[in-house]
């Protein structure tokens, strides 16, 4: 496991706003959001669908979309900011530097070209080699994220790969440069649970033989359990808690988190029932006063509803709580039963 | 009671995304602007029109070629806009020009919808052979453009009737004409509609109960395709306008006794060569901002009324 | 691949031999052929026997067959109003047709396309909103007017280019081409722009929505997370999977060219077979509207046997399909 401690950062993201603006308003996708990933190191990144997490993952690669724009904080890899660099230099970044693995591999090849061709042009934009020299290296990365048949796989055309190949295929596409760190936007999600395993456990190996770390974003807590060296948990934009992957999951400081490790099944606990957060995640447009999960929460406070946590130090963790702060919650709230 | 729900009634529009989208696009505001004043003006043209241009009593040949007023000194302000060769004012030729194109026009987008909803409705219900039929049909027309379907059309009834009776009906020729040329669309629409409906729980469940499975469909279906019934008949109003003063510029429309658009077009553009060309000009702007308003307005409700499609 | 050909050769048929059909229904039901062969004094008896020798009399699909076997030979018949034969008529024409449609096609292709890429690339500048606009403005403005406008320019105000006609034309063979001559080339450019304008306006804006469309799909985003050049996924990636959309409509619309010619030479004085439809339109002279239907059709189906092989080239999905190279995914 890697030791974070010890090492200066790969990667830090510092007080990270994303902004929409929209006709009803700029909306704060990603809310004054920290981190830090070591060379190496796994950082895994849940949250539900809307809380920020692909956005993260976006911003930390330059590619937001339109009219998603970065509207603060600062993100460092290797020391050096790379938010604000111009287009051309943060192209020589990506794919470089920064690798990135999106959620379906059906749609992120290029359905007109063989995947040798996408992998040479991928290795030849970024690395001084001829084109023979180019094709070798394809080759010895497809041979690397086990594509049968290599050699004569690699004037195939994507549509000529199950899902899982495709994966194998789009990971060799992230791996072309060498790059230090892959951002990986739900890589399993699409696959076939059979072949989620795999998947994950090839993108392990590869990168512990590269020394590449990743940001794996997923919404699978099951995933990032096997996966990740440390987990941040993400929530309505902001990050409700982080920590090493094992404290997070075996001892929840984050009302949010329990909720969600409660909702994973598990075979070596045995539990009675699997609980359900109660609610839904606010929408961007109205997030409540104070703690945004204040709704949803069974042991909020008086203090909750009206003043917003920051990240702050519990046990071998950090969450955004007031449990963990020394005035506490305040006079506590009851829940209601019934949610409007 | 009455007024509140009314005004809840404007406060919905004002509130919709539609509203939202047209108050946010000065261009189309400007195109609907645009068309209702040229709609108001063609449709009042017996008020408001400083002359009666095709009643011969009314014209003189001394008023013969008259340049528009702005433009030149030999302008008289009884023909704001110039006068053509016989002495008909530009402007009263203009009006009443504009709101025979209209009618017209309207009228052959109503066949076409009619049409081709009814046929796409028995289209889809009925399926089988009686679907590939339709469907193989509209296939070989739309390999043809609709100006070549119309003008076929045309040749065909000037075969069957009689050059003189032909003049009486140019009208109704014409109107059939563009409408049989633009049903297509429609049918695909609502047959489209109609199969995804078609097997749907609440249709068996009508069927079961022994209510006429078609009439559900008329009741459940069209509603589903208003939206995209608006937005082709909208741009099929542009289009069939300039369709319309196509075939009259080719002398297969509307006679010269009645002059639509695209017949004041033809006359002008035969003296054109003699550098009169209010005669043609005027006409021609006012069938392109016609023509480009409606099309504005096509755009933008189906824009609107579907933000996938950009 | 063969059975997807062989299939579209065969709807390819069927078109054909509907639009025969609709041919021989107008050849045969609306018009009397007899009534242009004879005159006012022919007797009864005369006229019947000359139906029965022109077999007029047959089955009606035996004489469906001969008059497909017929328009093969290119017969069509005489003209109602001049009494040629139609195939002659229509072959003298069918020259100053293509030569138009082709430089309206080349026009086309060659300013709308590279007009579309830059919109679809730079949607957001001032000069894409602007050529957006103005292409509004195209396809609003009927075609007709586009050309009576342009004469007015830049014939009648500025006397530079010629209002009507091909100008000098060179025979080669029985082919007669504008090519050749300085004049000829002059007269070719107002009609050309005037057929061209519309279609060009068109493909502008189908390639720009595509271009649009492509730019927002996971593999040119994926393509920009690879750090690949600008130019490598604008034109590499984007433009060429645009091309099979663009494919299929600019093939449908070159070939509408053909049939859109018939406003353009009305306009332009231009003698190409399309001036003669519009004749035979206001005459019905049907025996030339039933051959001029049958050779757009041909022209239509020819054009779209060219976009289905066009597709092969560009889209390895077609290629293997049905052609036994799909190869097992795990």
């Amino acid at each position: 496991m890697a030791s974070p401690s010890n090492n200066p950062p790969l990667l830090e993201v510092k007080n990270l706003r994303v902004e929409f603006p929209t006709r009803r308003g700029t909306l704060l996708a990603v809310d004054d959001v920290s981190f830090d990933i070591a060379p190496g190191e796994v950082l895994g990144v849940v949250g539900e669908s809307g809380a920020g997490k692909s956005l993260t993952g976006n911003a930390i690669i330059g590619l937001l979309e339109p009219p998603g724009r970065i509207a603060g904080g600062e993100i460092r890899l290797e020391g050096r900011r790379i938010d604000n660099l111009p287009y051309e230099e943060m192209r020589k970044v990506r794919g470089a530097r920064i690798g990135a693995i999106f959620q379906d591999p059906l749609t992120s090849l290029n359905p007109l070209y063989s995947i040798g061709r996408q992998l040479v042009e991928t290795i030849q934009t970024h690395l001084p080699l001829s084109a023979a020299e180019a094709r070798t290296r394809a080759l010895g990365l497809l041979k690397e994220v086990g594509i049968p048949g290599a050699e004569s796989r690699i004037d195939h055309y994507p549509h000529q790969f199950s899902g899982g190949m495709r994966q194998r295929v789009v990971i060799a596409l992230a791996l072309c440069a060498g790059p230090r760190l892959i951002v990986a936007d739900e890589p399993t999600t699409a696959l076939d649970v059979s072949i989620q395993a795999q998947i994950i456990a090839l993108l392990k190996r590869l990168c512990r033989e590269h020394g590449t770390a990743v940001m794996l974003v997923t919404h699978d807590m099951g995933v990032i359990a096997e996966t990740a060296d440390r987990v941040a948990v993400m929530y309505a934009g902001r990050i409700a808690e982080i920590g090493p992957v094992r404290d997070v999951v075996k001892h929840a400081k984050h009302p949010y988190t329990k909720g969600l490790m409660g909702s994973i099944p598990s075979l070596g606990v045995r539990t009675e029932r699997l609980t359900q957060i109660d609610g839904a995640m606010p929408r961007l447009t109205e997030i409540p006063k104070g703690c945004a999960f204040n709704p949803r929460c069974t042991e909020r406070g008086s203090r909750c509803l009206v003043e917003r946590p920051d990240l702050m130090a519990a046990g071998t963790s950090r969450a955004a709580c007031w449990l963990h702060d020394r005035g506490g919650v305040g006079v506590p709230i009851p829940k209601e039963t019934v949610d409007a | 009671m009455a007024a509140s729900g009314g005004s809840g009634w404007l406060h919905r529009v004002a509130d919709s995304d539609v509203w939202w989208s047209f108050k946010s696009s000065p261009m189309t505001v400007a195109a609907a602007v645009a068309t209702i004043l040229i709609v108001a003006l063609a449709f009042l043209s017996p008020i408001l029109a400083p002359h009666t241009p095709f009643d011969p009593a009314t014209l003189s040949l001394s008023d013969g070629l008259k340049p528009p007023v702005l433009i030149s000194p030999d302008g008289d302000w009884a023909f704001p806009l110039g006068t053509d060769d016989q002495g008909r004012d530009v402007l009263s030729s203009i009006m009443y020009g504009t709101r025979l194109s209209l009618v017209v026009s309207l009228a052959a987008v109503a066949v076409a919808m009619v049409l081709g909803i009814a046929l796409g409705l028995v289209s889809g219900y009925f399926g089988g052979a009686v679907d590939a039929v339709i469907m193989r049909v509209a296939d070989v027309q739309l390999t043809f453009p609709a100006i070549l379907v119309a003008l076929l059309i045309d040749g065909v009834v000037r075969g069957i009737i009689s050059v003189k009776r032909h003049d009486e009906i140019a009208i109704f020729v014409v109107v059939g004409a563009i409408g049989l040329s633009f049903w297509v669309s429609y049918a695909r629409t609502v047959r489209g509609s109609v199969m995804v409906e078609r097997n749907k729980e609440y249709v068996q469940a009508a069927r079961v109960i022994g209510l006429s499975p078609l009439l559900i469909m008329v009741r459940h279906v069209l509603p589903n395709v208003t939206g995209p019934v608006l937005v082709i008949a909208t741009l099929n109003l542009g289009l069939a306008v300039i369709t319309e003063a196509t075939l009259s510029f080719l002398g297969v429309g509307l006679p010269s006794t009645e002059p639509s658009l695209g017949t004041l077009i033809r006359l002008g553009n035969e003296v054109l060569q003699s550098g009169d060309w209010w005669i043609t000009v005027f006409p021609g702007v006012t069938l392109a901002a016609l023509g480009l308003a409606v099309n504005l307005l096509g755009d933008w409700l189906r824009d609107a009324l579907n933000p996938k499609l950009r | 691949m063969l059975a997807f050909i062989l299939r579209r050769i065969l709807q390819s048929i069927a078109v054909l031999v509907a639009v025969g059909l609709v041919a021989f229904s107008l050849f045969r039901y609306v018009g009397d052929p007899i009534n242009a062969m004879v005159g006012q004094d022919t007797t009864m008896e005369e006229r019947e026997q000359l139906r029965e020798k022109l077999g007029l009399n047959d089955p009606a699909p035996i004489q469906f067959l001969r008059f497909i076997g017929n328009a093969a030979r290119g017969n069509f018949g005489l003209s109602y109003r001049t009494s040629e034969p139609v195939g002659r008529l229509i072959l003298e024409r069918v020259p100053a047709t293509l030569e138009l449609s082709l430089c309206a096609a080349v026009f086309v292709l060659f300013v709308g396309v590279p007009m579309g890429v830059y919109t679809g690339l730079y949607p957001r500048h001032w000069s894409s909103r602007l050529l957006q606009a103005v292409s509004l403005i195209g396809i609003s403005l009927p075609t007709f007017l586009i050309g009576i406008l342009l004469i007015l320019v830049f014939a009648v105000m500025l006397h530079w280019l010629p209002s009507f006609g091909r100008g000098d034309t060179v025979h080669v063979g029985w082919w007669t081409t504008n090519f050749l001559t300085w004049s000829g080339l002059k007269a070719l450019i107002l009609p050309a722009i005037t057929l061209g304008l519309f279609q060009l306006t068109l493909i502008m804006r189908l390639v720009r929505s595509e271009m649009l469309e492509v730019m927002r799909t996971d593999y040119i985003k994926f393509a920009r997370a690879r750090g690949l050049t600008n130019r490598a996924i604008n034109f590499g990636h984007a433009l060429k999977n645009t091309l099979v959309p663009v494919i299929t409509v600019a093939g449908l619309q070159l070939g509408s060219l053909i049939a859109f010619a018939v406003v353009t030479e009305t306009v332009f004085a231009w003698p190409g077979v399309g001036q003669l439809f519009i004749q035979s339109v206001q005459f019905s002279d049907i025996p030339v509207m039933a051959a001029y239907l049958l050779l757009i059709g041909l022209f239509f189906v020819l054009i779209n046997l060219i976009v289905d092989l066009l597709y092969f080239a560009v889209d390895p999905r077609l290629r293997s399909q049905g052609g036994g190279a799909r190869v097992a995914g795990h």
